[in-house]
């Protein structure tokens, strides 16, 4: 996600078009997803450690670039960002029209993208694959699922898609990188996951939860209630911490999660 | 899978052993991999450092000149040593029962804040008194940050990898809160506390420098925790519910409370971090103490093999890093986040040719599907 926002920010910057900001971007963190997939699969090391490191190596890197690039400047350079899109007739509705039909465009594709990945996991054979890989590899193998490059594709899809979310913050939200700017995001993600029970509708209710909770946040800051900003920046991370909690027993993940896969000789 | 037939030459011997795990191969050697990784991390950071047109050898001298250089630039060293050490001493511990504290940042902030307390608000008492309860209540502090998502998962599973993650940002959140209102220096106007009382300040070790006890405090935990996991009980249970957690419960370890032990442990152990970096080194609170010495100190376990004693010793070099970054940033005008990247790229390749040579350890043993065996041993999974 820092990856893949920081690239987002620089191929815009660099080349004054936002598409190609996020292709870069997507193409950055795909990259980087290969070498946690080289790691993982290939040579079939811990993920759990894996990933802790790539995750320190990215924020390193990241911001190691932007100094690099930028130096310390007390005026962050900041780009042109994605502009809301209306939609036609829908947008005139008052009051729901603004709030639903006045997004940038990243913002309807991930609404899209809700169905269109439920479809692909669990209508399609390539989906079946997936899950099978994930569930019972040795029985996939089995069947002639080739279990690697299954895996591979997997976790260069979820960089792909995770570079996307990095370059949402940079190219759409917030126009300037930072260091660390996701701030624990990509984690919140994988809670909403297993909140969403590993499923693209239940992952999307999730995440709206947290963002109801990140917009109440803002709105009450904006507000200026007595209670300290501090407290309200908490809320995602402790909604994050009860919604896990509470969802216990309930969500399963795939039975080999994390479980690197070793064919017999 | 068929294989080719294979000639019964002196190398195919070789070769058959390397793939039985007993292997010939130089890499074999966690010592001499090691410092190969060392190497390597090194010279791929050269790369990075000559594309923003620095000179690489001019930047990795300042590096070791500035952090070893000096008397000044070697106590500063051990400084920045001590929160790591104690730190990652902790993280032993939690790693060896395979529990993923990613915590320890936020659990360094609350044993800091329970020093300040202690600093502003405890009664004069001779300094061995007063060191001895702020210790108590800094260790104390931290195991309870620990003690919250070590319960959640042994209550309910919940994975502590997210929790851990997420109390940092919240106990960082709060000390925030903690230096802008209620802790502020009556009158001042810095978000800082008060200074805390002499006597809950560390004595300093080496005149004129800011070199202070707790880094005794750090090679004697060390000890400690070495006696803890190699000699006692509790340590061998600890390694057990690492290892296999089934097994533990089937021959009757507690596994929850070894668990939970475990991550007490470790965020205590933070938490003493967080009483040195204030004790020892601000005597107040403020805020972004910790340059990320929570998370730093995670490499560092994973580096040291999850060996307390080794603990100490790479804890001093990523200091070293660190202290020498600063002064590669000022003369060699290198962004000091390459320490994060040299850091993280040591232990990528470790881990990397530990999968060459194919050695066993708790730590880089993964589940496998199979029951394979080796030797003629099972491997446990």
């Amino acid at each position: 996600m820092l990856v893949g926002a920081l690239a987002g920010f620089l191929g815009t910057f660099y080349t004054h078009h936002v598409g190609l900001g996020f292709l870069i971007g997507m193409a950055a963190s795909g990259v980087f997803s290969l070498i946690m997939g080289f790691i993982t699969i290939t040579l079939k090391r811990d993920q759990v450690i894996t990933g802790i490191i790539l995750n320190i190596l990215a924020l390193g890197l990241t911001s190691f670039v932007y100094r690099a690039l930028f130096g310390t400047s007390r005026t962050p350079p900041s780009i042109k960002p994605l502009t809301p899109l209306k939609v036609p007739i829908l947008g005139d509705i008052p009051y729901i029209g603004t709030i639903l039909f006045h997004q940038n465009l990243l913002v309807y594709l991930a609404f899209l993208l809700v169905p269109v990945s439920a479809w692909i996991l669990f209508k399609t054979q390539f989906g079946l694959n997936l899950r099978a890989v994930g569930e019972h590899p040795r029985a996939a193998d089995t069947l002639g699922v080739p279990v690697e490059r299954m895996r591979y594709i997997a976790v260069i899809l979820g960089g792909i898609f995770s570079g996307l979310g990095g370059c949402f913050l940079t190219l759409a939200q917030l126009n300037r990188f930072t260091d660390n700017i996701t701030a624990g995001r990509g984690f919140i993600a994988i809670a909403a996951v297993i909140f969403g029970k590993w499923n693209p509708y239940g992952v999307a209710l999730a995440t709206l939860l947290f963002g109801i909770a990140d917009g109440l946040q803002l709105r009450l800051q904006a507000l200026g209630t007595k209670l300290p900003y501090q407290f309200l920046l908490m809320l995602p991370y402790i909604l994050t911490i009860v919604a896990l909690v509470g969802i216990v027993g309930k969500s399963k993940p795939p039975a080999a999660l994390a479980v690197p896969y070793q064919k017999d000789n | 899978m068929k294989k080719p037939v294979e000639k019964n030459t002196e190398k195919n011997r070789k070769v058959q052993e390397w793939r039985r795990g007993r292997s010939f191969l130089f890499l074999y050697s966690p010592l001499l991999s090691f410092f190969l990784a060392i190497l390597l991390a090194f010279l791929l950071s050269s790369l990075l450092i000559s594309w923003i047109g620095a000179s690489p050898l001019l930047a990795f001298k300042a590096l070791i000149l500035g952090a070893f250089g000096s008397l000044n630039g070697f106590t500063e060293t051990l400084v920045k040593a001590t929160p790591l050490m104690l730190t990652g001493l902790g993280l032993c511990v939690a790693f060896r029962s395979k529990v993923w504290n990613i915590g320890a940042e936020g659990q360094i902030h609350l044993g800091a804040l329970a020093t300040t307390l202690m600093g502003v608000y405890l009664p004069h008492f001779p300094s061995f008194i007063s060191l001895t309860l702020t210790g108590l209540a800094s260790f104390f502090a931290g195991g309870f940050w620990a003690a919250i998502p070590g319960w959640l998962k042994i209550r309910w599973g919940v994975n502590e990898i997210i929790t851990t993650l997420m109390m940092n940002y919240i106990a960082i959140l709060g000390i925030n809160y903690a230096v802008h209102v209620p802790l502020k220096e009556p009158g001042g106007f810095l978000p800082q506390s008060a200074l805390i009382q002499p006597s809950v300040e560390l004595p300093i070790l080496v005149e004129r420098t800011r070199l202070h006890a707790g880094i005794l405090l750090g090679i004697a935990g060390a000890g400690v925790l070495h006696i803890l996991l190699a000699r006692t009980t509790l340590g061998y249970q600890i390694q057990v519910v690492g290892l296999n957690p089934d097994a533990g419960r089937c021959s009757g370890i507690p596994v929850g409370k070894i668990i939970l032990i475990a991550m007490v442990l470790s965020g205590g152990f933070a938490g003493l971090a967080g009483m040195g970096e204030i004790a020892g080194v601000h005597h107040r609170l403020l805020e972004n103490f910790s340059p990320g010495y929570g998370y730093t100190a995670i490499v560092v376990a994973l580096l040291a093999d999850l060996k307390p004693l080794a603990v100490i010793l790479v804890s001093i070099l990523f200091a070293a890093l660190i202290v020498g970054a600063d002064t590669m940033q000022r003369v060699a005008g290198v962004p000091n986040s390459l320490v994060l990247i040299i850091e993280s790229l040591i232990v990528l390749f470790v881990l990397g040719s530990r999968a060459l040579s194919y050695v066993r350890h708790p730590l880089f043993f993964v589940k496998d599907n199979g029951q394979r065996t080796t030797e003629g041993k099972l491997r446990i999974s």
